[in-house]
């Protein structure tokens, strides 16, 4: 009983959920950041509804129109592509590809990143040694190349476009959930309820986790922005999404050929890319501030 | 400090040993060399036959220490396109890629370290505001669409420089400026983070107290003790370019190892890759080894501890 009571008095095994108001952003860049990604998410799920045109529509008589052209009644707003192609909707729908490749990747390194992270700080010794050194080597890597160099070996397509995000994202999941846990192992907390005769699991699952999801959380946000970038980055060079779906980083490819005669083809995508990666920046930093401040501050 | 050496050695060791195994099964059991090599319309004989000329009907631990010993000598296959040894052509492109690298930190470090620095020293002030708002821009564009900008601006429109290739300074700046962009964003940050942190310790106020002058206190006292984290995000940045900047490469047609990483991808010529991607980790572990023995150097806390 006395140990029961003596656990209960130890700090509390998950962080409490930091007060409403401290949600409330403070700062004009977190309220920029929140409504940016707001909207391209809202804009990638409703696609169909904000894109003016048919994405994949082409209208060759107006090919290479530039912004705010008129034809047969309607406004190409931010011009057409090579094909005639309506830029603003090629814009919206690449924002569903975007945000969809990127996030399922985040979510994937993330889930694994952190999983490997809590094993190895929780269990550690040769598990601990052998996974850290697996971090040591994939960070030597410089990541393009070997998403470049993965993608060659299992070919483009979007699924494995995600695998190798994914598996060029965990490692910084690995590294912090570790060091968390490595922080939290030795609480007194921890050792009364180990104490009390509670399960690795239950350990694992109910006092620790808790602990190291703020940080997974705020680097998930920051990673997705980078995400995104490696992404177009990728199909920039003709090893990401195929051109059949419309993507930024594809978009890219077409303006940088018509660089010299049209220069809103590689403009507008890059834009979109730009403010989305930005708000990740800002939602990430108004997170850690909010969750983790631990995670330093600048 | 020989302790931590001969540490940090060993460490490395085991890292290149994890490289060389990651490379391995990339190439080797991932994706299989034989079918990239072989015409489309080979008959299983001929690939049957390559096969064993490669040495690839081996056990795998055999394949492996063939492909160690032949690594460790600097024979890293040979460019299935242009018919020389890959490392040569890797090697061939060093210069190119180091010139890049070094001309953008240059850039970058010139840049962002007195702006960190003034930002830190007049917090919340404009200085203070414009540092944050180019820190958060520069690490939200991508390289590449920068690039295209910039060729865009300064080549196309106002016909001031070239827009891609080698050959003398004027080539230089477009690319320097572009990747330096993105590397003195993060550079600004963590100086401004690092110097705040220095400027409110007691040995400080002490100097002060001395009747030092600010210039002495913030240059001799606050800089040198906020360098060390600095000294190290450069270290790792530079790794990371001396690797090859891919895109930015591919952009400006600058004849650098990240290019040529791209353009042997293509043409599916896996010696090259593998060359590539094993030298430009290589490089990376070297700089994080010479960077962490300098940091060591810096801060005794590191060298005794």
């Amino acid at each position: 009983m006395a140990l029961r009571l003596f656990a209960r008095s130890q700090a509390a095994p998950a962080p409490r959920m930091p007060a409403a108001s401290r949600w409330v952003p403070r700062d004009l860049g977190a309220g920029l950041g929140l409504l940016l990604l707001g909207a391209v998410c809202v804009l990638a799920l409703l696609a169909s509804t904000f894109a003016p045109m048919d994405p994949e529509g082409q209208d060759i008589l107006n090919r290479l129109a530039a912004p705010l052209s008129r034809s047969a009644g309607h406004i190409y707003w931010l011009g057409t592509d090579q094909l005639g192609r309506d830029i603003l909707s090629r814009v919206i729908y690449g924002a569903r590809v975007s945000l969809f490749v990127g996030a399922t990747a985040v979510v994937l390194s993330s889930v694994f990143g952190t999983l490997v992270g809590i094993f190895s700080g929780y269990y550690g010794r040769l598990w601990d040694d052998l996974l850290m050194r697996i971090t040591d080597v994939q960070l030597a890597f410089p990541s393009i190349l070997l998403s470049l160099a993965i993608v060659a070996v299992l070919g483009a397509g979007v699924r494995n476009l995600i695998v190798v995000l994914a598996v060029s994202g965990w490692v910084g999941y690995a590294r912090v959930a570790r060091s968390r846990v490595l922080g939290i192992r030795q609480r007194d907390f921890v050792e009364a309820v180990r104490a009390l005769g509670a399960s690795h699991r239950r350990i694992l699952w109910r006092h620790i986790l808790p602990n190291v999801l703020p940080s997974t959380l705020t680097i998930a946000s920051f990673s997705l922005g980078g995400m995104i970038t490696a992404e177009a980055a990728l199909t920039f060079l003709g090893l990401g999404i195929p051109a059949t779906l419309p993507s930024w980083g594809g978009m890219l490819t077409d303006g940088a050929q018509y660089m010299s005669v049209a220069w809103w083809l590689a403009t507008f995508p890059g834009l979109a890319i730009m403010l989305t990666v930005l708000a990740t920046n800002l939602v990430g930093d108004w997170l850690r501030d909010v969750l983790d401040p631990r995670l330093g501050t600048s | 400090m020989q302790r931590y050496i001969a540490r940090r050695l060993v460490q490395a060791i085991f890292v290149f040993l994890g490289i060389s195994i990651f490379v391995f099964v990339l190439t080797h059991v991932i994706g299989d060399p034989v079918v990239l090599l072989v015409p489309f319309q080979a008959t299983p004989a001929q690939i049957t036959a390559m096969r064993h000329a490669l040495g690839l009907d081996q056990p795998m631990w055999v394949q492996y220490a063939v492909f160690v010993r032949g690594a460790l000598r600097g024979d890293l296959g040979v460019s299935v396109r242009q018919d020389v040894p890959a490392l040569a052509l890797v090697l061939q492109r060093v210069p190119a890629t180091a010139e890049l690298a070094l001309a953008a930190m240059v850039l970058a470090v010139a840049f962002a370290v007195p702006l960190g620095v003034l930002a830190a020293l007049h917090r919340r002030s404009l200085i203070d505001r414009a540092a944050l708002v180019f820190s958060i821009l520069g690490q939200s564009m991508p390289t590449f669409w920068l690039g295209l900008i910039a060729i865009l601006v300064f080549g196309v429109t106002l016909r001031w420089l070239p827009t891609g290739g080698i050959g003398g300074l004027p080539h230089l700046i477009l690319p320097a400026l572009v990747l330096g962009v993105f590397s003195s964003a993060g550079i600004t940050r963590l100086t401004r983070a690092s110097v705040l942190e220095v400027v409110q310790e007691d040995y400080l106020r002490t100097a002060r107290a001395k009747g030092l002058r600010e210039t002495v206190v913030i240059g001799r006292h606050a800089l040198r003790n906020a360098s060390l984290p600095i000294v190290t995000w450069i270290g790792l940045e530079l790794g990371t370019l001396l690797g090859g900047a891919a895109v930015a490469e591919t952009v400006f047609s600058w004849p650098g190892m990240g290019r040529l990483a791209v353009q042997a991808i293509f043409a599916r010529d896996f010696p090259v890759v593998q060359a590539t991607v094993l030298f430009a980790a290589t490089i990376f572990v070297l700089a994080t080894l010479l960077t962490d023995l300098l940091y060591a150097w810096l801060d005794p806390r590191i060298r005794y501890g």
